[in-house]
């Protein structure tokens, strides 16, 4: 019997994907979580405030999500790793911060667990309208890394590597859980934790009487080794625009360097973090492009299509960003047409449509129940139909009572 | 005769990155001796020059952590309080400070600043008080006495401000100071307390800000400003603190003193201290 001393619960478990992302994180080394309740995210917040402690770490819950994603960046800082988790308000709330993560190369894991917005919207439900707002959502240019879990199982297994690209990285990584996976029950297997890998982070080495620079950057990996507090670095880390030496700057050629290299770092190397998983494509004219929960009624629309004579496959976005240009070019060289399954009006449609070059139709809605396969079967059939034409417009999305 | 001193030395030199100096700010500004009281209560605690961190928020206090030679972060604006919480929680050996401006910890960071005290985190905040935003170029702001003018109260502020040492010692603060930059020696001393005070301190230091606020004021230069604020001073380490607000008034008394040293439940929350090296090599 695991107990709750252990930080990896070896073995084949009936859990909730909440508790399942808990447990990756705890898999994942990760000793602080600061959080806030927010529905439908708080089963994690509630796993780790009773296991945290257990294993030597500390769970904080704070005033408000301001202070959560701050608070975990300090503890990043500090030298562990660190993780919140929230759904759409509270990741909000957390846009300012997510900034200062990225602009200071903080290695940190954001959950957000997608319920329907905007604004306080349907707390209890379903839906995966945060998508832009990941990648978007702080000012200024970043790069998102985001991952987007479609059952329990990859609520760990995407958990544990998030904390291993945020290393990898330095950088803020989001896991794009909806609401649907983060309260299903299924079954979770947790590996033996000799089988867990854990990317170490990349600490920066003390030369007594040399003058450290924080922001120098591997050549290589674009990516500086990172300074602990407390034992005489004396580095200064700034919010501001800086240069390498950690110091403010206020020209626009040190902004773009550093600007550019905050990008690059993550897009030059967006293979390393591209994740996707083809179903039935092998003989498809139509492919049908989704994630998360809606994946699984994807499978049945498929199924349903095929019945019918239309030839279909799935290809699913275990990353969504950095977007997976590259399969989804690869993808338009050999499908008629595409269809874009997802519970918001069309935003991974949007990247879609940039980069295919055949037909792209839409299957949405605004999110507060799972995708009925009906809409999806739907805009597969009329993809296949236009599949030899010219590159349409998009469908228009379709009330959910028309179905 | 007299005899010619040449100083190429300044005593807090080790905290300072001369490399930046000089700083920006204005002539007259309090934040330079506000800086140098920090650096000599630091020296004067007996802690670990390596093992301090200080955070600040964003304004023109907040730019003090950047010219310090310490471990410093310079983070958003409100947000250097819970970013020290991460730190210290993830960290407990760390020393952390707090220094940044009345707005950046009474306004936007207002409700980290109350929640801090309230869980008596160890960690001490020293606020620099100008009645003002002063960066921005002189708005008022929760801290701004009423009737005072600003570029943003015209005709004279209409909002009650707060009475700090009263608002963190209500909510818990184990430790509450006020001084002026001017009280060089009492500010030192306070803040070299409030670094070895387990649980949450605070120190309120009201500063000159001839340029954003003086002015607007008819305060005159900083030595002027300076000057208001020390004719009205009285030092009462016992003042009832609902009486220790501030207004415009050459009548009214700016009661400056250590007001509260009391002792509560520090926060407790911490990482066990192996989990730094699990995470650097991996075996988290
Ligand atoms: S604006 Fe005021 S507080 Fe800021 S540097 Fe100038 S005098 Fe000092």
């Amino acid at each position: 019997m695991p107990t709750n001393e252990q930080r990896v619960l070896t073995g084949s478990h009936f859990m909730n994907g909440d508790t399942a992302c808990a447990e990756g994180a705890l898999a994942a080394g990760c000793l602080y979580f600061g959080g806030y309740p927010i529905t439908p995210s708080t089963e994690i917040a509630e796993r780790l405030a009773h296991r945290l402690p257990a294993v030597g770490g500390a769970y904080v819950q704070m005033e408000d999500e301001l202070g959560s994603i701050v608070s975990v960046i300090g503890a990043a800082w500090g030298g562990v790793r660190a993780m919140t988790a929230t759904s759409g308000p509270g990741f909000s709330l957390m846009a300012e911060s997510i900034g200062l993560a990225a602009m200071t190369e903080t290695p940190c894991v954001i959950v957000n667990v997608m319920r329907g917005g905007p604004s306080t919207g349907l707390p209890t439900l379903v839906a995966q309208a945060d998508v832009m707002q990941a990648r978007w959502g702080t000012h200024g240019d970043i790069q998102a890394i985001a991952l987007a879990p479609a059952s329990c199982q990859e609520m760990f297994d995407l958990t544990l590597r998030a904390f291993n690209l945020a290393d990898r990285f330095r950088n803020p990584v989001f896991v794009l859980a909806d609401e649907a996976i983060g309260h299903l029950t299924e079954r979770v297997v947790i590996p033996a934790e000799s089988e867990i890998k854990r990317v170490p982070r990349r600490a920066a080495v003390l030369t007594p009487g040399e003058p450290f620079e924080p922001f120098r950057a591997d050549e290589t990996t674009l990516i500086p080794p990172m300074p602990l507090p407390g034992v005489g670095f004396g580095a200064h880390i700034t919010s501001l625009t800086h240069d390498e030496r950690g110091y403010p700057a206020t020209d626009a050629v040190t902004h773009d360097r550093l600007v550019r290299r905050l990008s690059d770092k993550i897009a030059l190397f967006s293979d390393e973090i591209t994740q996707v998983e083809a179903v039935g494509l092998d003989d498809a004219d139509v492919a049908v492009v989704t994630y998360g929960s809606t994946a699984r009624t994807a499978k049945r629309a498929v199924t349903l299509a095929r019945q019918a004579g239309i030839r279909a496959g799935i290809l699913r976005l275990i990353s969504i960003w950095p977007f997976p240009d590259a399969e989804i070019a690869a993808l338009s060289a050999r499908m008629k047409s595409i269809v874009v399954a997802e519970l918001n009006l069309g935003q991974v449609r949007l990247e879609v449509e940039r980069v295919a070059r055949v037909p792209v139709f839409g299957a949405h809605h605004a999110g507060g129940a799972l995708m009925p396969p009906e809409i999806i079967l739907e805009s597969i059939k009329e993809a296949a139909r236009h599949g030899d034409g010219n590159r349409s417009r998009s469908t228009p999305s379709r009330p959910l009572a028309a179905v | 005769m007299a005899t010619e001193i040449v100083v190429d030395r300044h005593p807090a030199d080790l905290l300072l990155r001369s490399d930046r100096l000089p700083h920006i700010w204005c002539p007259g500004c309090g934040l330079g001796s506000v800086m140098s009281c920090y650096t000599d209560a630091l020296m004067a605690s007996g802690i670990p020059v390596e093992r301090h961190v200080c955070v600040s928020g964003i304004g023109c206090t907040g730019r003090v952590a950047g010219y310090l030679s310490l471990d410093s972060f310079h983070t958003t604006h409100g947000r250097a309080i819970p970013y020290a919480l991460g730190l210290k929680v993830s960290n407990p050996d760390l020393k952390v400070a707090v220094i940044s401006g009345d707005g950046d910890l009474s306004s936007i960071g207002g409700n980290h600043l109350i929640h801090a005290a309230r869980r008596n985190l160890d960690l001490t905040v020293i606020c620099v008080n100008n009645f003002n935003y002063g960066m921005t170029g002189g708005q008022a702001g929760p801290t701004t006495p009423y009737g005072a003018t600003t570029s943003t109260t015209p005709d004279g502020n209409v909002e009650q401000p707060f009475n700090l040492p009263h608002l963190v010692a209500a909510v818990g603060a184990v430790y509450v100071a006020r001084w002026t930059s001017l009280h060089v020696r009492q500010l030192r001393d306070s803040i070299r307390t409030a670094l070895l005070k387990p649980g949450f301190s605070f120190v309120e230091v009201l500063s000159p800000c001839p340029v954003g606020f003086g002015k607007a004021n008819d305060l005159g230069d900083g030595i002027d400003e300076m000057r208001f604020y020390r004719r009205r001073s009285i030092v009462d380490d016992n003042a009832n603190l609902e009486d220790v607000g501030l207004t415009m008034s050459e009548d009214e008394p700016i009661v400056l003193g250590n007001f509260v040293n009391r002792e509560r439940t520090v926060f407790s929350p911490s990482v066990k201290k192996w989990a730094i090296e699990e995470v650097l090599n991996g075996q988290a």
